[in-house]
């Protein structure tokens, strides 16, 4: 089967700083991946170079191809047919990707509109009102009708995460790209939104790449990890491989520290 | 006798349900010990209290028997001396303008502590690993980590007793975590060290007591590993059982 993601030898650069440099990741329908690094390793270009987000500033070498397209290069155009459908993005800080001055219920609604168009329908206010309580149902928003008419200040931080994960699947895209989605939340909160991600990448049989410094977490969440570090592959392989025998000094230096936390809590209760 | 007492501690502002309720805590000389809670816990609220910077609704907190009042200055003056602070994020707690040394010798100038600050400020900075020749470098030649280890030289250099961390960790890496923690580990033998986070890793990682706060509530405390091997309350075995771990 091809790729849904195919990245090649991406290099990218600024007038004159390397960003990234030859990465390789490739991600086939269904399959999930974890991109793993600290600040500045160049995980988040990654996705953004992925859905032809990059500033206009930055470079790019290499290729990426997403659901059989080029994207380097692309026009705006061609680009934005392949938002939404190829690739949707749930970003780190929830507040900031929701409009402020917008009411949930319409947030969700927009991405269900223009899917909906995409594929020929056209839906009426009805349709669509109930589109977007089923859409929060199924990422089980409480009260959906309440949280429907509320501005994003009005509802908690995890809510917030919650509806951001409703309007990417809104979309129905082939491949979820999460950037870091809980780093910003409570530990209590990353169970539940992660255990959710897990159950709708599964029920939707979506591809996913899972952007995270967290190791633990991405354990939890996907089958394949590729280590980024100063913008270059380190390390891939399936997660349990990596963890348990990690070949580079770096991944091994993560793989520890992760292990020294761990020890410290001792076994689950 | 403790060090720091916290004595039935109550705090809310005039609006609003209490942000603290009933908190007591009994901080001894030489205690490691980590207040954990989510956002609206109260920690940072608490926080604010042990370092007298707002005074609680009810109840008191004394350091060595004598009770924080702002209206005392003379005591407070000789508690800011005891006290220092290390913040979460390096970046802004770092006058970008100011060099090494100036950061660093900062609480020695507005303490008034005598003495020859530029010798102080190289001890103080060998002590948390950095090399004594940066002192002329300013904040922006250094990574996050190299950073934190400024702000502690910064709260070690006057010799406190008691060493409040706010999330001290939480803003770092985690490669660069782990030293850091290693880092406040060593120094907290010779000092008090009370360190607040949400991450209950860190914390056992650290301390060797633990104060769950849910709510602005103690749910638990006492000694960090039995807890963590045993945890009575509901919301401290939520809290545990949400940890992500390695795969086994």
């Amino acid at each position: 089967m091809s790729a849904l993601l195919d990245i090649k030898q991406l290099s990218l650069h600024t007038e004159n700083v390397r960003l990234l440099y030859g990465v390789d990741l490739t991600i086939a329908p269904g399959e999930r991946v974890g991109l793993i690094g600290e600040s500045g390793s160049g995980k988040s270009l990654t996705a953004m170079a992925a859905t032809g987000l990059l500033p206009t500033n930055i470079r790019a070498s290499g290729s990426i191809t997403l659901a059989g397209r080029p994207v380097i290069d692309a026009s705006e155009h061609q680009l934005n047919l392949l938002r939404g459908t190829a690739a949707a993005v749930v970003f780190q800080e929830p507040l900031t990707a929701l409009d402020p001055l917008m009411r949930i219920g319409r947030q969700i609604a927009e991405p269900l509109r223009r899917r909906a168009a995409r594929d020929g329908q056209r839906l009426s206010g009805t349709e669509l009102d109930a589109a977007v309580l089923a859409m929060m149902g199924d990422v089980a928003l409480p009260d959906p009708e309440r949280i429907a008419r509320a501005y994003p200040h009005e509802i908690s931080g995890g809510q917030r995460q919650r509806v951001a994960i409703a309007m990417a699947l809104a979309c129905k895209p082939s491949l979820l790209i999460a950037d870091e989605p809980t780093t910003a939340l409570d530990v209590t909160t990353q169970a539940e939104i992660l255990c959710l991600l897990d159950r709708l990448v599964r029920e939707r049989n979506m591809a996913l790449l899972f952007i995270s410094h967290d190791l633990p977490v991405v354990a939890g969440i996907v089958d394949r990890v590729v280590v980024l570090r100063q913008g270059e592959v380190v390390e891939a392989g399936p997660v349990h491989q990596v963890f348990a025998h990690p070949q580079h000094a770096y991944t091994q230096s993560l793989v520890a520290a992760a292990h020294a936390f761990d020890t410290a809590l001792g076994a689950v209760p | 006798m403790s060090l720091l007492k916290v004595d039935n501690v109550t705090f809310g502002y005039s609006s609003g349900k209490s942000v603290l309720a009933g908190v007591s805590l009994d901080i001894g000389p030489g205690d490691t010990i980590g207040l954990v809670g989510e956002s609206g816990s109260g920690k940072s609220t608490l926080l604010r209290l042990l370092l007298g910077l707002t005074r609680p609704n009810s109840g008191s907190i004394s350091f060595n028997g004598t009770a924080l009042d702002p209206r005392n200055a003379q005591f407070m003056r000789a508690y800011r001396r005891q006290v220092q602070i290390v913040f979460q994020d390096p970046y802004s707690s770092l006058d970008p303008r100011q060099t090494v040394l100036s950061i660093v010798a900062e609480p020695l100038r507005s303490l008034k502590i005598a003495g020859d600050h530029r010798q102080m400020v190289m001890e103080a900075l060998v002590s948390v690993g950095l090399e004594p020749t940066i002192l002329g470098r300013y904040p922006h030649e250094f990574s996050g980590g190299q950073r934190q280890r400024i702000a502690i030289a910064r709260a070690i250099v006057a010799g406190p007793s008691l060493l409040l961390a706010d999330e001290a960790v939480s803003a770092l890496d985690l490669s660069t975590r782990i030293r850091i923690v290693e880092l406040l580990k060593q120094l907290s033998a010779s000092m008090t060290l009370v360190f607040v986070s949400h991450d209950i890793g860190v914390v056992a990682a650290l301390c060797e007591k633990i104060v769950i706060l849910e709510q602005g509530r103690i749910v638990e405390s006492g000694d960090t590993k039995t807890i963590l091997a045993n945890p009575q309350h509901p919301y401290t075995q939520r809290l545990l059982a949400s940890v992500p771990r390695m795969p086994a």
